[in-house]
């Protein structure tokens, strides 16, 4: 295809996850043309292999809990009018201490909590407990219950996302492989792909895990790690578990940058009637082999939680790798070393949730606007700076 | 053939009701030997479903087999004072806390 | 021979190559362990009643079978191998996952039915370990949804016939039988054989496109034989062969009670006004069979698409797969036949027990790769003569249920491509669930991967069809036994 006949964008979009569909849609939503280029199909990454966390109650103090506070006002304020159709649920977190020493450490973490904003409730005792979760495991201690904790389906998020984008005009190209992205005198100006060339404004990177292979090809180095995790699906049952389920190990395991492989339980149930045990970490790259110990000790944890588990049977399990940076916070916004390559990626375990948030602050920044947080945490040149002498 | 069992006919409980079987049958094919063709509705239309592929592969059959759910009736041998009920997806798991069955 | 101790071949399945594998590699000097979902052998070509209770049958256990013989033949050498200590048969066991390392196999396995689950979690069979295996996991009937198709009373043609050849139950009084393939005439011979008014044998297809086969293509001397003994009963029952012919439709309340056949042209769209109603009570749905290949897929195996549509896994002409010490045999490699499949049983045998440095049978290696070229060239011949029709999703109305297990109509499944942008097979899964229940897409894969070919105008290719055949867990099993994994120890 010559120059002269290459489409334009205001915006490309790489990666067509559920980070690309928010900006797609929130970018085409403001009237900017917008071309996503996904190598796949949607959703064919990480998004279509997690559990669709929205999540207060994990967060640490400081600017992943405010993106995630700002991210939950959009998902039930503007959006709200599409949450039948993602299935969203506002069904609340409750975690989980087994023991009373982890009851104990829990009330320091909600009364910290309490501080910054996050509504939670405490639940003193095991009786209390199994009034909100009947099939709870009698022998826990106690925990808290988080009100504003809540789920979606993450796949028919991205895909509705996508719809609403296309819907203002947004062009989808999947199954087309960036290949190139093209630079001129220091400034990303669109990408060559095997569907041809795309001339753009601003290159966004919303490749999940993969984002760093597709910023090297501008040559700028983005640090975004794998963290595999495995879900465990069980057979359609009735309603058993109501609420976002998690022992207490679950917040330490998040803000860990342990190697191995670490376990703590998460249980859900869903509107299909299947319930989703999780979670697992480990760095292994890109390996989807199935590792019978992760998985093992998935199920085990999560039989502790909910002893009816046992009996019930796992029709799949998947692999997902979460993208993580070695801060463990997102980056977000233009890119300081080559302007005209943005960033929407590295949200490690909490992308559905933070999705929302994300895609509509980088674009407020994409148009020159003032952001309502600021973007300076997120930015994606700082694994570059040197730290202060 | 040989005349039955001198101890008597050998039946599993369906819902309350006697079916008789020849041993070594499973039990989809003695409830299809007494004229039962579903045993099951389906979660969101409520449709009835009993043998479909007839071996195992499939999963329209389960019903719960002396306590535990979702036995594929196909592959499941029926066995003298089996309590066999039909499934229902409404109905809840058991609260004891202990593994069913 | 003790359980816990590694076996030189392990072989997953007890069908005719399965059978056939085991028995050779015992006979020719392996340790074999046999690890089989059935609860005695024979597979689905040979199912017969529970041979513990023979005398609470009617009819003797050959009844209906083709090639009896050679499968009580079969049963004794079995037997001998397992009294001799050479081989331990392990039925009612499912394998769920397979690992592999460089030089052992690592079968797990958890019970066919949950009469033995009691004992499951201390059963040493649990785990099997071998350094070479055959997969001989056979197949199982190809679906094509139709309107109606989820009344109780339609039912697969292969689980009309386990009925009739496990447990001597007819599914039903007045029966139809349909799709394609001589499949068909083999299970409407069944029944009327069994008592049951067979009111129609629909075949999708024309029989002159066995004309446009090669006459070599059909030399399999047991085939013709088998063909003119279906002919027989046809004529004894006068059982009507309706050609170009399906099932447009099943109505009923709770259970079949009126059929509507249709004709249709050469790429099976139905002739509007070709329809006609007739009652019936079971209906029998056949359009061939598919290989069950998650095992092979899960250890890494190469696959392609055969003749017949069907995603099938790559062997050599000694039964080797891509995979070192992994070797296939039967309906995994190509859907043929029981002749072929024994044949290829028996040569995998052989190859695996040369790789384990036994000596080679170069006679038996040429008899039998010459049984299987033949089989191949008959088994072509067929899937040509009897293909899907191209075009069978017109049949499709937008109610029509295709996920029988998740409860996902046709409609659906149009919406989530052509609103959704949903353009693979997988993507429409994981959005609109169609193969998300219990059956994980066995079902409806092969469906639903020609109605988005449909939907979105891209031919199915292998890469599509694979997803939805690969399956980290081959069977379901519960949360428990999976915890047993946690210790990463077994």
């Amino acid at each position: 295809m010559s120059a002269a006949a290459a489409p334009r964008s205001d915006v490309v979009i790489v990666g067509a996850g559920i980070l690309g569909a928010a900006v797609a849609y929130f970018a085409a939503a403001a009237g900017l043309s917008v071309t996503v280029v996904e190598r796949g199909s949607i959703a064919s990454g990480t998004t279509s292999r997690c559990e669709g966390n929205l999540l207060v109650s994990d967060k640490e103090v400081g600017p992943e809990l405010e993106l995630s506070l700002y991210s939950q006002t959009i998902w039930r304020g503007e959006l709200a009018e599409h949450a039948p159709q993602w299935e969203f649920e506002a069904k609340g977190g409750l975690v989980v201490s087994s023991t009373e020493r982890g009851k104990r450490a829990l009330d320091v973490l909600v009364a910290h909590q309490r501080g910054l904003g996050i509504r939670v409730d405490d639940v003193v005792d095991s009786a209390a407990l199994r009034e909100i979760e009947p099939y709870l495991n009698p022998a826990m201690a106690g925990g808290a219950f988080y009100p504003d904790d809540a789920q979606v389906q993450p796949v028919l998020a991205a895909h509705h996302l996508l719809r609403l984008a296309r819907g203002h005009g947004a062009r989808l190209l999947t199954h087309t492989v960036v290949r190139a992205i093209r630079v001129s005198a220091g400034r990303a100006t669109g990408v060559d792909t095997t569907a041809g060339r795309i001339d753009a404004g601003a290159v966004i990177v919303c490749a999940g895990p993969w984002s760093g292979e597709v910023a090297a090809l501008a040559g700028v180095a983005l640090p975004v790690l794998p963290r595999r995790g495995f879900v465990l699906v069980s057979e359609p049952l009735p309603p058993t578990v109501r609420h976002k389920v998690y022992s207490a190990e679950y917040v330490e395991n998040v803000a860990s940058s342990d190697a191995g492989l670490q376990v703590s339980s998460v249980v859900e149930g869903t509107p299909s009637g299947t319930i989703l045990m999780g979670a697992s970490r480990e760095r292994v790259g890109f390996d989807t082999a199935f590792s019978p110990e992760a998985v093992g000790r998935v199920a085990r944890a999560g039989m502790e939680l909910f002893p009816v588990l046992a009996g019930v049977q796992i029709m799949r399990t998947y692999s997902g790798f979460r993208p993580y940076c070695p801060d463990h916070l997102p980056v977000i916004g233009e890119d300081g070393r080559m302007p005209g390559l943005w960033h929407a990626a590295g949200h490690e375990g909490a992308g559905i949730g933070l999705s929302v948030g994300t895609a509509k602050l980088l674009v407020q920044s994409l148009r020159g606007e003032p952001t309502d947080l600021s973007l300076e945490p997120f930015r994606p040149h700082r694994f570059d700076e040197r730290p202060a002498a | 053939m040989t005349a039955p069992p001198p101890d008597g006919a050998r039946e599993f409980s369906f819902d309350g009701r006697a079916i008789a079987f020849r041993e070594g049958q499973t039990i989809g094919a003695a409830l299809t030997a007494a004229g039962v063709t579903s045993w099951r509705t389906t979660r969101i239309t409520g449709e009835p479903r009993g043998l479909f592929c007839g071996i195992g592969v499939c999963y329209d059959c389960i019903l719960t087999v002396d306590g535990r759910r979702a036995q594929r009736a196909c592959v499941t041998p029926a066995l003298d004072g089996q309590i066999v009920r039909s499934d229902d997806p409404a109905e809840a798991l058991p609260l004891t806390g202990e593994v069913d069955g | 021979m003790a359980e816990a101790s590694v076996y030189e071949l392990a072989v997953i399945g007890a069908g005719p190559a399965g059978l056939s594998a085991a028995v050779a590699a015992a006979e020719r000097g392996l340790t074999v362990a046999l690890v089989d979902a059935g609860a005695q052998t024979g597979g689905q070509y040979w199912r017969h009643p529970d041979e513990r209770h023979l005398d609470a049958f009617a009819r003797p256990e050959s009844s209906g079978h083709h090639h009896w013989a050679h499968y009580r033949d079969l049963r004794a050498r079995l037997a001998r191998a397992v009294e001799q200590g050479r081989l331990v048969h392990l039925p009612g066991r499912q394998v769920w996952r397979i690992d592999r390392d460089d030089t052992l196999l690592t079968l797990r396995t958890t019970p066919t039915s949950g009469a033995d689950a009691a004992d499951a979690a201390a059963a040493p069979e649990r785990v099997v370990r071998a350094e070479r295996l055959v997969l001989a996991t056979g197949a199982y009937d190809r679906q094509l949804p139709l309107p109606g198709w989820t009344t109780p009373g339609v039912m697969a043609a292969g689980g009309v016939q386990a009925l009739l050849k496990a447990n001597q139950v007819t599914a039903g009084r007045r029966a139809v039988v349909a799709g394609t393939g001589p499949f068909l005439l083999s299970v409407a011979a069944g029944l009327a054989d069994a008592g049951v008014e067979v009111v129609a044998v629909c075949d999708a297809n024309a029989l002159s496109r066995w004309a446009a086969t090669p006459l070599r293509a059909i030399q399999e001397p047991g085939k013709l034989r088998e063909g003119v003994g279906y002919a027989a009963t046809f004529v004894r029952h006068r059982i009507p062969l309706r050609t170009r012919t399906v099932v447009a439709s099943v109505a009923g309340t709770g259970r079949v009670s009126h059929v509507t056949l249709a004709k249709v042209d050469a790429r099976g769209r139905i002739r509007p006004g070709s329809e006609r109603t007739i009652e019936a009570d079971l209906v029998a749905l056949g359009w061939g069979f598919t290989p069950q290949l998650e095992l092979a897929i899960g250890l890494g195996a190469r696959t392609r698409v055969d003749v017949d549509s069907s995603l099938v896994a790559v062997a050599d002409a000694d039964q080797r797969s891509s995979v070192p010490g992994v070797y296939l045999a039967g309906e995994a490699t190509g859907i043929g036949g029981a002749v072929q499949s024994c044949a290829e049983g028996e040569l995998a045998a052989l190859t695996a027990a040369v790789d384990a440095g036994r000596s080679d049978d170069p006679r038996a290696r040429s008899r039998l790769r010459r049984r299987i070229a033949r089989g191949r060239r008959f088994a072509v011949g067929m899937h040509r003569a009897s293909p899907v029709p191209a075009d069978w999703t017109t049949w499709l109305a937008a109610g029509t249920t295709v996920c029988r297990c998740e409860e996902v109509d046709a409609g659906a499944v149009r919406a989530t491509v052509h609103d959704l942008a949903a353009d693979d097979p997988r993507d429409v899964r994981v959005t609109a669930r169609p193969g998300m229940g219990l059956c994980q897409g066995r079902v409806c894969g092969f469906a639903l991967s020609c109605l988005v070919a449909a939907e979105t105008g891209r031919t199915a290719e292998p890469i599509d069809l694979e997803p939805l055949a690969k399956r980290p867990l081959a069977a379901p099993l519960t949360v428990a036994d999976l915890a047993l994994l946690a210790d990463g120890k077994d």
